[in-house]
Protein backbone atom coordinates (compact mmCIF):
# COMPACT_ATOMS: atom_id res chain seq x y z
CA UNK A 1 0.00 0.00 0.00
CA UNK A 2 1.37 3.42 -0.89
CA UNK A 3 1.83 5.98 1.84
CA UNK A 4 -1.23 7.71 3.11
CA UNK A 5 -2.12 10.98 1.41
CA UNK A 6 -3.06 13.83 3.70
CA UNK A 7 -4.77 16.94 2.31
CA UNK A 8 -6.75 19.81 3.74
CA UNK A 9 -9.10 20.17 0.77
CA UNK A 10 -12.33 18.23 0.45
CA UNK A 11 -10.97 15.65 -1.98
CA UNK A 12 -7.70 14.18 -3.06
CA UNK A 13 -7.07 16.10 -6.30
CA UNK A 14 -6.82 13.81 -9.30
CA UNK A 15 -8.54 10.93 -7.53
CA UNK A 16 -12.06 10.00 -6.59
CA UNK A 17 -13.29 9.07 -3.17
CA UNK A 18 -14.94 5.67 -3.18
CA UNK A 19 -15.61 5.23 0.52
CA UNK A 20 -15.86 7.39 3.62
CA UNK A 21 -14.67 5.88 6.87
CA UNK A 22 -15.49 8.61 9.36
CA UNK A 23 -13.43 10.98 11.38
CA UNK A 24 -9.94 10.28 12.65
CA UNK A 25 -8.00 12.42 15.04
CA UNK A 26 -4.76 12.63 16.91
CA UNK A 27 -3.58 14.79 19.76
CA UNK A 28 -0.63 15.44 21.97
CA UNK A 29 -0.07 17.59 25.03
CA UNK A 30 3.39 18.98 25.46
CA UNK A 31 5.06 21.13 28.00
CA UNK A 32 8.34 22.87 27.55
CA UNK A 33 11.20 22.12 29.91
CA UNK A 34 12.77 24.59 32.26
CA UNK A 35 15.97 25.08 30.28
CA UNK A 36 14.08 26.06 27.19
CA UNK A 37 11.90 28.42 29.17
CA UNK A 38 14.92 30.11 30.65
CA UNK A 39 16.49 30.53 27.25
CA UNK A 40 13.23 31.93 25.98
CA UNK A 41 13.10 34.39 28.85
CA UNK A 42 16.59 35.46 27.89
CA UNK A 43 15.59 35.83 24.27
CA UNK A 44 12.68 38.01 25.34
CA UNK A 45 15.18 40.80 25.97
CA UNK A 46 16.85 40.61 22.56
CA UNK A 47 14.00 39.53 20.33
CA UNK A 48 14.26 37.11 17.42
CA UNK A 49 13.13 33.60 16.68
CA UNK A 50 12.75 31.05 19.49
CA UNK A 51 14.14 28.05 17.61
CA UNK A 52 13.64 25.71 20.54
CA UNK A 53 9.93 26.45 20.62
CA UNK A 54 9.58 26.18 16.87
CA UNK A 55 11.16 22.72 16.99
CA UNK A 56 9.08 21.65 19.96
CA UNK A 57 5.83 22.62 18.28
CA UNK A 58 6.86 21.00 15.02
CA UNK A 59 7.70 17.74 16.78
CA UNK A 60 4.41 17.79 18.63
CA UNK A 61 2.47 18.43 15.45
CA UNK A 62 4.24 15.61 13.67
CA UNK A 63 3.39 13.29 16.52
CA UNK A 64 -0.27 14.28 16.49
CA UNK A 65 -0.38 13.81 12.72
CA UNK A 66 1.24 10.38 12.93
CA UNK A 67 -1.30 9.31 15.55
CA UNK A 68 -4.04 10.41 13.21
CA UNK A 69 -2.58 8.55 10.24
CA UNK A 70 -2.09 5.41 12.33
CA UNK A 71 -5.76 5.53 13.21
CA UNK A 72 -6.65 6.01 9.56
CA UNK A 73 -4.54 3.04 8.52
CA UNK A 74 -6.16 0.94 11.21
CA UNK A 75 -9.60 1.51 9.69
CA UNK A 76 -8.26 0.71 6.23
CA UNK A 77 -8.10 4.17 4.68
CA UNK A 78 -5.52 5.27 2.15
CA UNK A 79 -6.05 9.02 2.51
CA UNK A 80 -7.16 11.61 5.04
CA UNK A 81 -8.96 14.66 3.67
CA UNK A 82 -10.17 17.94 5.14
CA UNK A 83 -7.51 18.00 7.81
CA UNK A 84 -7.61 20.77 10.43
CA UNK A 85 -5.17 21.74 13.13
CA UNK A 86 -6.04 23.37 16.40
CA UNK A 87 -3.97 24.50 19.34
CA UNK A 88 -5.14 25.20 22.85
CA UNK A 89 -3.37 25.76 26.11
CA UNK A 90 -4.67 23.38 28.76
CA UNK A 91 -2.55 24.55 31.66
CA UNK A 92 0.19 27.05 32.32
CA UNK A 93 3.24 25.92 30.37
CA UNK A 94 1.51 23.10 28.51
CA UNK A 95 -0.35 23.16 25.26
CA UNK A 96 -2.43 20.68 23.37
CA UNK A 97 -2.14 20.14 19.65
CA UNK A 98 -5.09 18.50 18.03
CA UNK A 99 -5.43 17.39 14.44
CA UNK A 100 -8.48 15.82 12.83
CA UNK A 101 -9.73 14.85 9.42
CA UNK A 102 -11.90 12.42 7.48
CA UNK A 103 -10.50 9.02 6.59
CA UNK A 104 -11.37 7.94 3.06
CA UNK A 105 -10.52 5.36 0.45
CA UNK A 106 -9.54 6.88 -2.89
CA UNK A 107 -8.88 5.43 -6.31
CA UNK B 1 18.66 53.55 41.52
CA UNK B 2 20.36 50.34 40.40
CA UNK B 3 16.96 49.03 39.33
CA UNK B 4 16.56 52.01 37.06
CA UNK B 5 19.98 51.43 35.54
CA UNK B 6 19.17 47.78 34.84
CA UNK B 7 15.85 48.78 33.34
CA UNK B 8 17.42 51.38 31.06
CA UNK B 9 20.21 49.01 30.01
CA UNK B 10 17.69 46.31 29.11
CA UNK B 11 15.65 48.87 27.22
CA UNK B 12 18.62 50.04 25.17
CA UNK B 13 19.85 46.48 24.52
CA UNK B 14 16.35 45.45 23.52
CA UNK B 15 15.96 48.40 21.19
CA UNK B 16 19.31 47.97 19.44
CA UNK B 17 19.34 44.18 19.08
CA UNK B 18 15.61 44.06 18.38
CA UNK B 19 15.78 46.51 15.51
CA UNK B 20 18.90 44.90 14.03
CA UNK B 21 17.27 41.47 14.10
CA UNK B 22 14.05 42.84 12.67
CA UNK B 23 15.78 44.65 9.81
CA UNK B 24 17.81 41.54 8.93
CA UNK B 25 14.75 39.37 9.09
CA UNK B 26 12.70 41.61 6.80
CA UNK B 27 15.56 41.69 4.30
CA UNK B 28 15.77 37.91 4.18
CA UNK B 29 11.97 37.61 3.97
CA UNK B 30 11.85 39.91 0.94
CA UNK B 31 14.67 38.00 -0.76
CA UNK B 32 13.12 34.61 -0.22
CA UNK B 33 9.68 35.82 -1.23
CA UNK B 34 11.13 36.84 -4.59
CA UNK B 35 12.71 33.39 -4.98
CA UNK B 36 9.54 31.49 -4.20
CA UNK B 37 7.15 33.64 -6.22
CA UNK B 38 6.67 30.90 -8.82
CA UNK B 39 4.57 28.84 -6.39
CA UNK B 40 1.03 30.10 -6.47
CA UNK B 41 -0.85 30.15 -3.21
CA UNK B 42 -4.61 29.92 -3.64
CA UNK B 43 -7.09 30.30 -0.83
CA UNK B 44 -9.99 28.37 -2.33
CA UNK B 45 -11.08 25.07 -0.96
CA UNK B 46 -12.21 23.32 -4.11
CA UNK B 47 -9.55 22.22 -6.55
CA UNK B 48 -10.85 22.72 -10.12
CA UNK B 49 -11.73 19.42 -11.71
CA UNK B 50 -9.59 19.95 -14.78
CA UNK B 51 -6.54 19.59 -12.54
CA UNK B 52 -6.88 15.87 -12.64
CA UNK B 53 -3.38 14.61 -13.34
CA UNK B 54 -1.87 15.74 -10.09
CA UNK B 55 -0.47 14.47 -6.83
CA UNK B 56 -1.14 16.22 -3.57
CA UNK B 57 0.36 16.49 -0.15
CA UNK B 58 -0.05 18.56 2.98
CA UNK B 59 2.67 21.18 3.38
CA UNK B 60 3.31 23.29 6.43
CA UNK B 61 5.52 25.91 7.99
CA UNK B 62 5.70 27.32 11.46
CA UNK B 63 7.69 29.84 13.43
CA UNK B 64 7.84 31.20 16.96
CA UNK B 65 9.11 34.76 17.27
CA UNK B 66 9.87 36.48 20.54
CA UNK B 67 9.29 40.09 21.45
CA UNK B 68 12.20 42.16 22.69
CA UNK B 69 12.32 44.21 25.84
CA UNK B 70 11.79 47.54 24.10
CA UNK B 71 8.70 46.30 22.27
CA UNK B 72 7.31 44.96 25.52
CA UNK B 73 7.65 48.31 27.27
CA UNK B 74 6.42 50.27 24.24
CA UNK B 75 3.34 48.06 24.01
CA UNK B 76 2.74 48.41 27.74
CA UNK B 77 2.80 52.19 27.41
CA UNK B 78 0.56 52.02 24.36
CA UNK B 79 -2.04 49.98 26.20
CA UNK B 80 -2.28 52.88 28.63
CA UNK B 81 -3.21 55.39 25.93
CA UNK B 82 -4.86 53.08 23.42
CA UNK B 83 -4.40 53.03 19.67
CA UNK B 84 -2.26 51.12 17.22
CA UNK B 85 0.44 49.00 18.77
CA UNK B 86 2.83 49.22 15.85
CA UNK B 87 5.65 47.41 17.66
CA UNK B 88 3.50 44.28 17.76
CA UNK B 89 2.17 44.76 14.24
CA UNK B 90 5.61 44.29 12.73
CA UNK B 91 6.26 41.31 14.98
CA UNK B 92 3.14 39.45 13.87
CA UNK B 93 3.70 40.40 10.23
CA UNK B 94 7.22 39.00 10.37
CA UNK B 95 6.03 35.77 11.94
CA UNK B 96 3.26 35.32 9.40
CA UNK B 97 5.37 35.98 6.35
CA UNK B 98 8.07 33.68 7.71
CA UNK B 99 5.59 30.85 8.30
CA UNK B 100 4.16 31.22 4.79
CA UNK B 101 7.67 31.20 3.36
CA UNK B 102 8.55 28.02 5.22
CA UNK B 103 5.39 26.40 3.94
CA UNK B 104 6.28 27.46 0.38
CA UNK B 105 9.80 26.15 0.84
CA UNK B 106 8.38 22.83 1.98
CA UNK B 107 6.23 22.76 -1.16
CA UNK B 108 9.15 23.76 -3.39
CA UNK B 109 11.31 20.96 -1.99
CA UNK B 110 8.61 18.51 -2.92
CA UNK B 111 8.31 19.99 -6.43
CA UNK B 112 4.88 21.57 -6.16
CA UNK B 113 3.48 24.21 -8.49
CA UNK B 114 0.60 25.45 -6.39
CA UNK B 115 -0.82 25.40 -2.88
CA UNK B 116 -4.58 25.22 -2.33
CA UNK B 117 -6.69 26.07 0.71
CA UNK B 118 -3.98 27.83 2.64
CA UNK B 119 -4.83 28.35 6.29
CA UNK B 120 -3.02 30.33 8.93
CA UNK B 121 -3.21 29.87 12.66
CA UNK B 122 -1.82 32.32 15.16
CA UNK B 123 -1.30 31.55 18.81
CA UNK B 124 0.44 33.38 21.59
CA UNK B 125 2.92 31.42 23.65
CA UNK B 126 2.80 33.86 26.50
CA UNK B 127 1.33 31.60 29.18
CA UNK B 128 4.71 30.25 30.22
CA UNK B 129 5.92 29.78 33.76
CA UNK B 130 5.15 32.97 35.66
CA UNK B 131 3.77 34.48 32.47
CA UNK B 132 7.27 35.57 31.55
CA UNK B 133 7.62 34.39 28.01
CA UNK B 134 6.16 36.65 25.34
CA UNK B 135 6.13 35.15 21.89
CA UNK B 136 3.85 34.57 18.96
CA UNK B 137 3.51 31.35 17.02
CA UNK B 138 2.24 31.24 13.47
CA UNK B 139 1.45 28.02 11.69
CA UNK B 140 0.64 27.96 7.99
CA UNK B 141 -0.58 24.91 6.11
CA UNK B 142 -2.15 23.96 2.82
CA UNK B 143 -2.43 21.30 0.17
CA UNK B 144 0.40 21.34 -2.35
CA UNK B 145 -0.22 20.11 -5.88
CA UNK B 146 2.31 18.87 -8.37
CA UNK B 147 1.59 17.59 -11.81
CA UNK B 148 2.32 14.01 -12.69
CA UNK B 149 3.78 13.17 -16.10
CA UNK B 150 1.71 14.54 -18.96
CA UNK B 151 -0.56 16.40 -16.60
CA UNK B 152 -1.28 20.05 -16.34
CA UNK B 153 -0.67 21.83 -13.06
Amino acid sequence: MPILTVTNVETVPGKTIVKHLGMVSGNTVRSKHVGRDMMAGFKNVFGGELKGYTELLNESREEATSRMTEQAEAVGANAVVNVRFSTSSVAAGASELFVYGTAVVVE
Amino acid sequence: MSDLIIFLTLLVIGYISGSIIEKKHFKSIIEREAQLRSIRVIGVKRVPERFNKVESQLVQGSVVISIDYFKKIAAGLRSFFGGRVSSYETLVERARREAILRMKQDAADWGAQAIFNQKIETASVSQGAKGQVGAVEVYAYGTALRSTKGGQP
